[in-house]
């Protein structure tokens, strides 16, 4: 079989389980709303309560030290908790996917980088319920709207793309070893800290700055709070950092996944 | 006319590691004492089996003997080790009843899940929705989420909805040892309805009588071996006198 034909039939499977992402969405969606009396109204509500925590601690205990001097900083805040809450929940899910899928992978045959897609594009839908959230706060804050706001898609979608590498990668090496569980979890803190999230990095020595640089959350952080809140749109930085990231992300994620995926089920 | 399904020279190994290294730390210090030894099992070894379009092929042997292993490389769960196996055709894999279910989720939820795992459009679940469940007879029992259920109800569903369709290839293993004598009887009836239809079956069982009763040819598998494959008649008899 030729390399195009392949790829051919790769796309056709893809297009035959489309529906089994969307089943599989809306069980996650089911599940996690499950006997909650507010329902999906938790999904805008629990973001909103999270930055408010954040906010209180972050403009109160820390005044001096971050927060201070950036402008409307509850939507700046939210802004970076939004995003890195997607990317922190999708591959951590994406991790544990195909681990919890085992039962139905040892008896049926689906493509198994069904799972991890699957919850990554969880985690972006809860994301856009994470952004009526943004909205709202930008409303009662009197936050003014730029039209740049729609180049935010921009961010958002390669960091969706980001996600996914990376949790394809992680759900790959979680079958072999469980440790990478807990390590990823540690991993997230430390790396939550250095995003960029309740602080702005151009405050901070040269030093931080130049290291925070190194870290891609901190670019789709930016660039989506440029997009939106000060209304600069993207610079040519941005678009390379945020795309570049996502793709080379992806064809590592997809690649390493592809080449052990016909021995998941033996160590499942 | 192409075969259904030809099973060349196929071998399956099985790493049985001693201890099984589920952390890293575990994993490279028995690599640094040299211990990172594994048994090798081979559960199937050199399997050459050719099954023609509208058989009804039964598989027999003892526990363990390698029967649900050569299921699973014919519906493509396992990749075999060794050989190569075509399939040509849509399976309908019957390995474990219930596998794709979700036992929080309700009977009617599950039906879309399950259908879809199976390659169904929902389009076509809808259409079908009525008879999947006047086939598994529980109606009254729609909304009630999976877990409620008893194993003989599951059985129901995942049956009802694993044959709506008419598969090239049916793939039951030992399903019918689950639900009560009636619906045993409409499982045979079924299947055998659409081995009319041209579907190839391919049962697993250990009721000897019944693969007997349903099967035109059978294979007699022994510790990952073929000993015998043909007609049913003279394998069974063979089969019956060496366990006897």
């Amino acid at each position: 079989m030729s390399k195009r034909e392949k790829f051919k039939l790769y796309l056709q499977d893809f297009w035959r389980y489309r529906f089994l992402i969307f089943y599989l969405i809306s069980r996650d969606f089911k599940l996690k709303y499950r006997r909650s009396v507010l329902g999906v109204v938790w999904s805008v509500l629990n973001p909103l309560l999270m930055s408010l925590v954040m906010y209180v601690v972050f403009s109160s205990i820390f005044k001096n030290l971050k927060g201070g001097g950036i402008d409307n900083f509850a939507v700046f805040l939210l802004i970076g908790q939004i995003l890195f809450s997607m990317f922190s929940e999708g591959t951590a899910n994406a991790m544990q996917s195909v681990l919890s899928s085992a039962p139905l992978l040892r008896k049926v045959y689906i493509p198994k980088y069904i799972f991890p897609l699957e919850k990554v594009t969880f985690a972006l839908v809860n994301c856009f319920f994470s952004l009526v959230a943004l909205i709202i706060l930008m409303i009662c804050t009197g936050c003014r709207f730029y039209w740049t706001a729609f180049l935010a898609i921009y961010p958002l979608l390669t960091l969706y793309v980001f996600t996914l590498g990376i949790g394809l990668f992680l759900a790959m090496a979680t079958v072999f070893f469980r440790d990478v569980i807990h390590a990823w979890g540690v991993f997230c803190t430390a790396l939550m800290y250095f995003s960029a999230i309740f602080y702005d990095p151009e405050q901070m020595g040269a030093e931080i700055q130049k290291f925070i640089k190194f870290n891609p959350m901190y670019w789709y952080i930016t660039g989506f709070r440029k997009c939106v809140l000060t209304g600069e749109g993207l610079s040519q930085n941005m678009i390379i950092v945020c795309g570049g990231c996502a793709v080379v992300s992806l064809l590592v994620g997809l690649q390493a996944f592809r080449a052990k995926q016909d021995k998941f089920v033996l160590h499942l | 006319m192409k075969n259904a399904i030809e099973v060349r020279d196929v071998s399956m190994c099985f790493n049985l590691s001693k201890e099984k290294h589920e952390s890293m730390k575990e994993y490279f210090m028995a690599l640094i004492k040299g211990k990172l030894q594994y048994d090798e099992f081979y559960a199937l070894k050199h399997i050459n089996l050719t099954v023609e379009p509208g058989d009804f092929y039964g598989l027999v042997g003892l526990n363990g003997s390698g029967k649900s292993t050569l299921l699973k490389v014919i519906a493509g769960v396992y990749k075999p080790s060794a050989g190569y196996c075509n399939v040509n055709g849509t399976i309908a894999p019957l390995i474990e009843l219930g596998a794709g279910f979700d036992m929080d989720l309700t009977a009617r939820e599950n039906i879309y899940l399950n259908g879809t795992v199976l390659g169904f459009t929902p389009a076509y679940l809808n259409e079908k929705f009525d008879e999947i469940v006047d086939f598994s007879e529980l109606r009254d029992f729609l909304d009630v989420p999976l877990k409620n259920y008893s194993s003989g109800m599951v059985a129901r569903i995942a049956f009802a909805i694993a044959t709506i369709t008419k598969p090239d290839i049916l793939i039951a293993d030992e399903i019918l040892s689950v639900g009560d004598f009636l619906f045993q009887q409409k499982c045979e009836q079924r299947m055998k309805e659409l081995l009319e239809g041209g579907t190839t079956v391919i049962l697993v069982s250990h009721s000897i009588e019944q693969v007997e009763r349903m099967c035109n040819k059978v294979a007699w598998i022994n510790k990952g071996e073929l000993i015998m494959d043909g007609p049913t008649n003279q394998v069974c008899a063979a089969y019956r006198s060496a366990t006897k």
